[in-house]
């Protein structure tokens, strides 16, 4: 049952045929994992916490900076706090109907998988080939849903993947590419508004995941140039050879290839 | 016939409150909606036929209050 405060908190969202009353309840007894509270786990952590999803897990082991607050605006006010950790603050002022799980250190493949366990639906927020690969490998093993983002100067791309039914991160991207071959965020730059473009649609995304509703982006990939506006999708197709997704691979595959990017 | 009393609300929770109660209601069952604020007496039925409900009247009852009868879909 909603209280009265929750019918007028979310009313917005109970107004909606494809949310409702019991779209709202199951929101808040829905949870997701959001690994990366930088430039696009901040607006995703927002807009789920605004939402009501019941139980949000932050994974960051930074501490905010001056050069993050450009992007980065959940942690105004927070510099030199860890970032799961002033998320969590930026969270209770938001919404106290949301639990956050603090994990103030980076996924790893030791913690990875016991961590991703624990939620319905994964948000990759995170800036580097190697923990995509790390997370994409985690959830397909553990079948939890995920959605993929990544940004660069004003592109971004956005992939949906649900284990088992759709094609996974490495079924398109096989291994990280070589050091060198991809400029870092650091070398590139990037708008603050580009990250929340699709920091934002990785949020709608899990919504969607969590109720069941509409067509969220498997065996697609949404390409975005905000230069010229330019939104392209790419059809994907399951590779059959794919370690992780064909079950051959029951642990995570480690990539070797080492980055240093903040983004 | 269950009653909800929605004098002193305004919209959109004029229409919430009613869209709530009547998730709450079993197929068929009547809720009378009594409001006070006068374009929720042109929203509410229609926002509850659009949800697919039987908006059976919608009468006057005094000065400022209305009356809005509804069987769940
Ligand atoms: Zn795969």
């Amino acid at each position: 049952m909603l209280t009265d405060e929750q019918i007028k908190r979310y009313a917005r969202q109970i107004i909606m045929p494809e949310i409702g009353v019991k779209g709202q309840l199951k929101l808040l007894e829905s949870s997701v994992l959001v690994v990366g509270a930088g430039g696009l786990g901040s607006p995703a952590i927002q807009y789920l916490a605004g939402a009501g999803v019941g139980r949000i897990g932050i994974v960051d082991g930074d501490e905010v900076d001056i050069s993050n607050l450009q992007r980065q605006t959940i942690h105004a006010g927070n510099l030199g706090m860890n970032k799961a950790e002033s998320a969590k603050t930026f969270v209770e002022k938001l919404n106290p109907d949301v639990k956050v799980d603090v994990y103030p250190f980076n996924l790893t493949p030791e913690n990875a998988r016991e961590i991703i366990r624990k939620y319905d639906v994964v948000l990759d927020c995170t800036d580097n080939f190697v923990a995509r690969f790390l997370i994409n490998d985690a959830c397909v093993i553990e079948e939890v849903s995920f959605v993929h983002a990544a940004v660069l100067r004003f592109e971004g791309e956005l992939m949906t993947i649900v284990p088992k039914e759709s094609a996974c991160y490495r079924c398109v991207f096989k291994h990280a590419p070589p050091p060198g071959t991809v400029p870092t965020c650091q070398e590139a730059g990037v708008v603050g508004a580009t990250v929340g473009v699709l920091g934002t649609l990785q949020a709608i995304e899990a919504i969607k995941l969590l109720l069941g509703i509409g067509e969220p982006l498997v065996n697609r990939m949404l390409h975005v140039d905000l230069l010229t506006m330019d939104f392209t999708e790419l059809k994907l197709r399951k590779d059959p050879e794919c370690p992780v997704c064909s079950g051959r691979v029951k642990e995570i595959i480690p990539e070797k290839y080492v980055e240093s990017c903040q983004l | 016939m269950i009653t909800l009393d929605l004098r002193g609300e305004v919209c959109p929770f004029t229409f919430v409150k009613t869209k709530v109660k009547l998730e709450e209601l079993k197929p068929g069952e009547l809720l009378e909606v009594i409001l006070d604020h006068e374009p929720a007496v042109r929203d509410v039925p229609r926002s509850v036929e659009a949800e697919g409900h039987e908006v059976l009247s919608v009468e006057k009852i005094s000065d400022k209050e209305w009356r809005i009868v509804i069987r769940k879909r």
